[in-house]
């Protein structure tokens, strides 16, 4: 059905649509063409003045094998902060979407973290799991457990990624439970009087009718771990020891901000920008299709 | 081969009750109408056969076997839901093979079945579709495969067509009725339309308000209604009643206006000097000649304030008002033919003694002869 108001003249559309176009410009636009261009020069020690250097940057960039590295710890770091928010919202989602005494209580309790600001987040975390002063972390290493993250690179990265997750599960589960609601029971029920239950209900009915919901938070936790995760990590480990919990965006602001590489550092952006402009396309395209038919 | 039975059937949800004492027993292969208004209680019967819900007291006997503790997929019974349920995310023959490869038949025998259900329904070019890719009428024939390949020993429907167009509900109906009788599978049939009711079924079970109002085959229910609801929930249009309190002896009832019904079938002695309710359904009442008087052996004739006339081709409904003792009364009447011809706008109607129907006037139940 297609709804359409019919102005008369252009003014009145453009002011209506103006607010949110200088926010983009102000906000969005703006700071990315500056990144773009930035991308392309290279500053002076102190600050003084830049030069063109064309694509320079970003030929040095894919030559450092850091960088690959980085890259590559940031997909690894993508995708295991998302399959844990995700499997653990999920088994959630299935409990809460349950006939439960106190169901309205438990399913506020779990959007309160997604409330939680993210070095907030860190804190709570490093008081758990610190291995001198944590609840948990202090037993354990009492107790023989080799675990201290400010050494290991793997517990580190451990720590980063059950700290980030842990942000993230709040937003899967609202989106995963009201997936599960718009499920028809009577469909639910069709599959109980089939025989299929537990594991098999919910590999072959439910699992398939949430692969829409499923594959947007995918898409949002990608996005969300390769970038909003900045200041858990930064928090928690500063992308060390080493730089074992590095992701691309710790590099963006260690090179530019802290070691005044303005260059590289936008030409890092600037490869991350279009990641997402890729993710975000894919998403588009697929779902685009999927509400079509 | 499965009888079945339901043993004191009820249902509560936490303190309302939405069931009441349900008893019925059908005979191997029979088909029972299950009709009430919506509320009734109606679907939740079929939920608790199905094992959807737990009923709070009585038994389900299925081929003799209480099946009450048994979870629903142990049952053996198949239902099509209303909204037929189909698993959106699979092709018409993988809806219709879930159930039986869950119960680990061999392929050859899937394949086996789900043809002969799609040869029977006319399934059989859509097979590779999915459910967003049918009509209605064809998910509705999906739902019945996904049904029949299972080959239980019930079936339940639960208002199968009210989501069909009513030129297509005639022609499934009949034709759930056929599949139903060749395969002589015990059934269950859910809905809240007298006249699907009164064909599918072999009997006829109406609920009023979770309780059970009669059990009877269907033109047993239409001729002896066992109480007011009853009366006017089957047949179309509804049944008359009229108000009037019982004389001596139970064989005269007054109305309000002084007119004399005077039941030629017997006395009811019960209801002697009581309130009572009379029924006569809209096509027993007939044209009276213009002289008035009760002649012809009719009871009484009524005297109509027509408000309305349909005709509907081979017979015309007549809607009008009938002033008794200062309070009116709506009255339906069904006559063979096109419209009658009025006099002042009104028309005379005996009520021929035969087809009266006499309910308690305080209880609604009905009163035999005797």
């Amino acid at each position: 059905m297609e709804r359409r108001t019919l102005f008369q003249g252009w003014k009145l559309p453009v002011a209506l649509v103006l607010p949110q176009l200088l926010l983009t410009f102000v906000f969005f636009l703006w700071p990315a063409g500056q990144a773009v261009w930035y991308s392309m020069t290279q500053q002076d020690p102190f600050g003084l003045g830049s030069v063109f250097v064309g694509l320079s940057n970003f030929r040095e960039l894919f030559a450092d094998p850091l960088y690959v590295h980085t890259i590559l710890r940031t997909l690894v770091f993508c995708f295991a902060v998302s399959a844990l928010a995700m499997t653990v919202a999920l088994a959630l989602a299935l409990v809460a979407n349950r006939e439960l005494r106190g169901r309205a209580i438990y399913r506020t309790l779990l959007i309160w973290p997604y409330a939680v600001a993210p070095a907030m987040a860190a804190i709570l975390w490093l008081f758990m799991l610190d291995p001198e002063i944590g609840l948990l972390g202090h037993p354990l290493v009492k107790a023989g457990l080799p675990w201290d993250y400010h050494v290991s690179g793997l517990d580190a990265q451990f720590l980063v990624v059950l700290a980030s997750s842990w942000k993230q599960i709040s937003y899967n589960f609202i989106f995963f439970l009201a997936g599960l609601q718009s499920i028809p029971q009577s469909v639910i029920e069709a599959a109980r009087m089939d025989g299929a239950r537990g594991w098999r209900r919910l590999r072959t009915i439910i699992l398939p009718l949430l692969s829409p919901t499923m594959f947007f938070l995918l898409v949002v936790n990608l996005v969300y771990a390769a970038f909003d995760t900045f200041g858990t990590i930064w928090a928690l480990t500063e992308g060390g020891p080493g730089k074992a919990t590095e992701t691309l965006v710790i590099k963006v602001y260690r090179d530019g901000m802290i070691n005044q590489d303005i260059g590289g550092s936008s030409a890092q952006s600037v490869v991350l920008m279009l990641g997402v402009i890729a993710i975000t396309a894919v998403q588009f395209r697929f779902m685009g299709r999927r509400t079509k038919t | 081969m499965a009888t079945l039975e339901l043993q004191g059937l009820a249902k509560s949800f936490d303190k309302t009750a939405v069931l009441h004492r349900i008893d019925v027993s059908l005979q191997d292969g029979e088909m029972l109408a299950i009709v009430g208004a919506s509320g009734c209680g109606k679907s939740t019967l079929l939920r608790l056969v199905a094992g959807l819900e737990q009923p709070s007291a009585g038994r389900i006997l299925l081929a003799g076997r209480d099946i009450i503790r048994l979870d629903p997929a142990a049952r053996d019974i198949a239902m099509v839901f209303q909204n037929y349920a189909l698993y959106p995310h699979m092709s018409v023959f993988d809806n219709m093979a879930y159930g039986l490869r869950i119960r680990g038949l061999s392929k050859a025998e899937i394949g086996r079945r789900v043809q002969v259900a799609a040869d029977m329904l006319g399934l059989d070019a859509l097979l590779a579709r999915k459910p967003r890719q049918l009509s209605g009428g064809q998910r509705q024939r999906v739902a019945m495969g996904r049904a029949i390949v299972r080959e239980p020993q019930l079936f339940l429907f639960d208002e199968p067509l009210s989501n069909l167009d009513a030129k297509l509900r005639v022609q499934m109906r009949a034709e759930i009725r056929r599949i139903q009788r060749n395969l002589g599978v015990t059934s269950l049939y859910v809905t809240h339309d007298q006249t699907e009711a009164m064909t599918l079924g072999d009997k006829l079970l109406v609920l009023n308000e979770g309780r059970p109002a009669q059990f009877a085959a269907p033109m047993e229910v239409f001729a002896r209604p066992a109480d007011t609801y009853v009366a006017a929930f089957i047949g179309a249009p509804a049944m008359n009643f009229l108000p009037a309190t019982m004389g001596e002896g139970g064989v005269v009832a007054t109305l309000a206006d002084g007119a004399r019904l005077v039941l030629t079938d017997g006395a009811r002695p019960g209801l002697a000097g009581r309130k009572a309710t009379i029924g006569i359904r809209p096509e027993h009442l007939v044209l009276a000649g213009k002289g008035g008087g009760d002649a012809g052996g009719f009871a009484t004739t009524l005297d109509l304030a027509v408000e309305l006339i349909e005709p509907l081709g081979s017979e015309t409904l007549v809607h009008g008002m009938l002033m008794l003792d200062g309070t009116s009364l709506t009255l339906v009447a069904r006559l063979p033919g096109g419209p009658p011809s009025l006099t002042d706008g009104r028309l005379r109607l005996g009520v021929p003694a035969a087809e009266l129907h006499v309910f308690d006037g305080e209880t609604g139940k009905r009163v035999e002869v005797g």
